[in-house]
């Protein structure tokens, strides 16, 4: 039995936390407009938002990262002022961050111990650090070696480690920023386990997500904002994942989904036994064998950092493969440099936007020609046809509905989704046998992602091969014809949409094979 | 004759020479690896050593203590190690080019004030050899080893000292970590400037005192420009130490011991042109670092200014 009135870390709950009127200004923009939001003890509250709607800039003002410029804090019924974290942890808030604050080189222990005073004065006490640890570990179902590095452990363990950190610092109110966005399915069930856990022993949590059955899921009661306002608080049993979505966007939207089954043609992009290196010298891809059909969409499921950058790009051509061959219909095109890719109709929409896919400095006319550049009617004997490619950019921000000023706007310039459609629109219009689409919608918020999935989709029923490489699960089984799924560099296994299911695609993507499950 | 170098006596020469001659690149380098832990590269430190060396002389010369002048040439060094923190943390410029620009002041600074103050050639006493009791009477090494000046044994001690500061206390948690990913640090309440300030500062002491070493321990004069690149071979040893004082230590004794054997083969009058001794230190500082650094992995926020974004 758990003592109401005490936490399990001998600390006193937080039972209620008030963010009143909050307003929080930037150059140019204004992040939080009067916020109001609150959490009590026993409770997970959502905090719902596209992009850009302020859900982090909140945070941030809670945790004392951000001082607001107007409005009022209180916890427990008392006016607080937390103008630092070390305030905010003072105060027992705690936050797990959505891009880990871990130090790779240093182990779980030394990452637990940092900033915190040590019984041994100005030396560390690391011993009786792993000790405190492993108790809270032992409490809450987080096995971890508090002796092992950052580097060694994989995604989902090191999210323990920043749950084990906030809790080592006597939070009771625990904000989680986009905590499953890099988990497998079944790490998302081990969190919510650990989360219904903490909810019964009376911590706050502020759950922060843009997947909207995990909304429902999980939360008590759901708050969404939208232009750093706020547009409502609601009981969580009381709203659909509709409203969540109209409320996030503004408007009515339409869920995606390639339902109509076409049958797909001949082979058009194929590897097979390719093997490469990745950056770090190690095995990037370890013979992987694919065939992606004309009018199909292949999609390739898999944690984050299982050689889904290889095989992008050495399917691109960016990356030579220390094995194996490739196909672009029928032809060897293994060792062709990208241009020899784009001249035989292969697109490519990269994972880094701003990094690969297009010249930040450069304008929006100048990007929508990097591929084609080279070619009638944009250039002849090496000089730039201006004018063509200036009605042939205003052409593709009609068709591609690019939000921008002007096209001699700087591409850098734009927001995440039309940087996207610039790409998507250089990509996609000239009409290309194959693409190869990796993360295409990461990064942007509903609207635009549902637009990038439904030029894909509209690709394939045109016949083109698409290779869809996506982080996202419900991305995968929204698009996929097929969904292959990748681990260690290894394709695990190749599915048809209708044999997949959440739970098998899951345990692929952790490295379990069907035969051990059974085991 | 070439065959006189492979003699004992020769051979204890160098060993004897290149300990000593190790001291100031220690200093120098076991501040820089504190001030590229925490994430700045520091490449004034030539400079600070000038300004260090020139310091801690004249004003052993003025005042006839050896110790007013370390201590004025840490100071120095600390002054200076201060500004390239104000520049660098403060104002966010880029460390390379500061760096430079504080090694361009420290030279021509150092040659100014020479001019000035002093204007000819003059030599301080310097600190005495010290034989430590009975390790010193142990034959042949005893000696080498064991009876040197002050400064050489404190910056031997250094390395254990800056190795159990950095890797057993919470003070060298907190600079393995602002240097790895500030934001972290950040993030639980670790004040990433204070501890960018503290270790630039420290940087800067060391220099000075590196500076002082070499002005009126190991040379007993100041020259202009007397540090020859030592500031950044100390810089160099850095990477090749891998960031870690042991491995400084190595690098330092390396380009020590190669050093003493270069004078030894002018002193023998030994037919390979002097220039080419001189140049030997310095091709082994290209040859060993492309060699070794490869293999390791520098502070992941070294040369990136922190702000919370």
């Amino acid at each position: 039995m758990t003592d109401s009135k005490t936490l399990p870390s001998g600390r006193t709950p937080i039972t209620a936390m008030e963010m009143r009127q909050i307003t929080k200004r930037f150059p140019g923009v204004l992040a939080n407009d009067s916020v109001d939001f609150d959490v009590n003890g026993s409770e997970v509250h959502a905090l719902l938002g596209e992009n850009g709607a302020g859900k982090s800039t909140l945070m941030k003002v809670l945790y004392g990262l951000y001082q607001q410029d107007s409005g009022d804090i209180y916890i427990n019924g008392q006016l607080v002022k937390i103008n630092s974290p070390t305030a905010a942890i003072k105060l027992g808030i705690g936050m797990v961050h959505q891009h880990f604050m871990l130090v790779q080189t240093l182990t779980v222990a030394e990452n637990v111990a940092l900033g915190l005073p040590s019984s041994r004065g100005p030396l560390t006490d690391l011993d009786a650090v792993s000790k405190r640890i492993n108790e809270l570990a032992d409490t809450y179902g987080l096995r971890i070696d508090p002796d092992a590095y950052i580097w060694q452990l994989s995604v989902g363990q090191q999210q323990r480690v920043e749950i084990i950190k906030a809790l080592y610092r006597g939070a009771a109110l625990l904000v989680l920023d986009e905590p499953t966005a890099v988990l497998t399915p079944q790490e998302v069930d081990e969190l919510f386990v650990i989360m219904r856990q903490m909810v019964k022993d009376g911590y706050a949590l502020i759950f922060i997500s843009h997947k909207l059955h995990e909304v429902v899921e999980i939360s008590h009661r759901v708050t969404v904002l939208r232009n750093g306002k706020k547009i409502g608080t609601r009981p969580t049993s009381e709203v659909t994942k509709q409203i969540l979505a109209n409320w996030m966007v503004g408007h009515e939207i339409e869920f995606i989904t390639s339902t109509e089954k076409i049958d797909p043609g001949a082979v058009r992009l194929a590897v097979k036994n390719v093997t490469c290196d990745s950056d770090r010298g190690t095995v990037g891809l370890d013979d992987v064998s694919l065939e992606v059909h004309s009018g199909e969409i292949m999609g390739i499921a898999g944690v984050s950092g299982n050689g889904q950058r290889e095989l992008a790009e050495v399917m691109a051509g960016l990356r030579k493969p220390t094995a194996g061959r490739i196909y672009l219909e029928g032809d060897d095109v293994t060792g062709c440099e990208p241009d020899e890719l784009t001249n035989r109709m292969l697109s490519y929409i990269p994972e880094e936007r701003m990094r690969d896919g297009m010249i930040g400095s450069f304008t929006i006319a100048e990007n929508m020609i990097l591929r084609e550049h080279k070619k009638m009617p944009y250039s002849k004997y090496g000089f730039l046809n201006l004018k063509n490619i200036s009605a042939h950019t205003d052409q593709l921000i009609e068709q591609f509905n690019v939000k921008t000023p002007s096209q001699k706007t700087m591409a850098k310039s734009l927001s995440g989704g039309n940087i996207q459609k610039v790409v998507l629109a250089r990509e996609l219009s000239r009409s290309p046998h194959a693409i190869i689409a990796a993360q295409p919608t990461r990064g942007l918020d509903i609207g635009a992602t549902e637009y990038v999935r439904e030029q894909l989709i509209k690709q394939r029923n045109g016949g083109t091969a698409v290779l869809l490489i996506s982080e996202d699960l419900d991305e995968i089984f929204a698009l996929s014809d097929r969904i292959a799924v990748i681990y260690e560099g290894k394709i695990m296994a190749i599915l048809d949409r209708e044999e997949a299911t959440r739970e098998k695609v899951g345990l692929l993507m952790a490295g379990v094979k069907q035969e051990e499950e059974y085991a | 004759m070439i065959s006189d170098l492979f003699s004992i006596t020769v051979f204890l020469g160098i060993l004897s020479s290149g300990i000593r001659l190790a001291t100031p690149y220690l200093f120098a380098s076991v501040g820089e690896a504190f001030s590229q832990r925490s994430g700045i590269l520091n490449l004034g430190v030539e400079g600070q050593m000038l300004m260090g060396a020139f310091t801690a002389f004249y004003v052993a010369l003025n005042t006839d203590s050896l110790w007013l002048g370390v201590l004025a040439g840490m100071a120095v060094g600390a002054l200076m190690g201060l500004a390239m923190g104000f520049v660098t943390i403060h104002l966010h410029a880029q460390q390379g080019i500061s760096g430079i620009g504080f090694y361009l002041f420290g030279l021509g600074m150092s040659n100014l004030l020479f001019q000035l103050l002093v204007g000819t050639v003059e030599t301080v006493r310097g600190f005495p050899r010290i034989a430590l009791p009975l390790i010193s009477q142990i034959p042949v090494f005893g000696n080498i080893f064991f009876n040197q000046n002050i400064l050489v044994y404190l910056a031997f001690l250094l390395v254990p000292i800056s190795w159990y500061v950095l890797n057993k206390t919470t003070l060298g948690l907190k600079i393995r970590a602002v240097g790895e990913n500030p934001q972290a640090a950040d993030s639980l309440g670790v004040s990433v400037n204070r501890i960018r300030y503290f270790t630039t500062i420290l940087g800067g002491t060391l220099s000075g005192l590196s500076g002082a070493s070499l002005s009126i321990a190991l040379l007993n004069v100041f020259q202009q420009g007397m540090t020859a690149g030592q500031g950044f071979i100390a810089v160099a040893l850095v990477y090749f130490g891998a960031w870690r004082p042991w491995g400084v230590l190595a690098g330092a004794l390396l380009f020590s011991l190669v050093n003493g054997l270069q004078l030894w083969i002018q002193v023998l009058g030994i037919p390979i042109p002097s220039e080419f001794a001189t140049m030997m230190p310095y091709v082994l500082t290209i040859v060993v670092l492309t060699a070794s650094l490869s293999k390791v992995r520098a502070p992941a926020a070294l040369t990136k200014p922190f702000e919370r974004e």
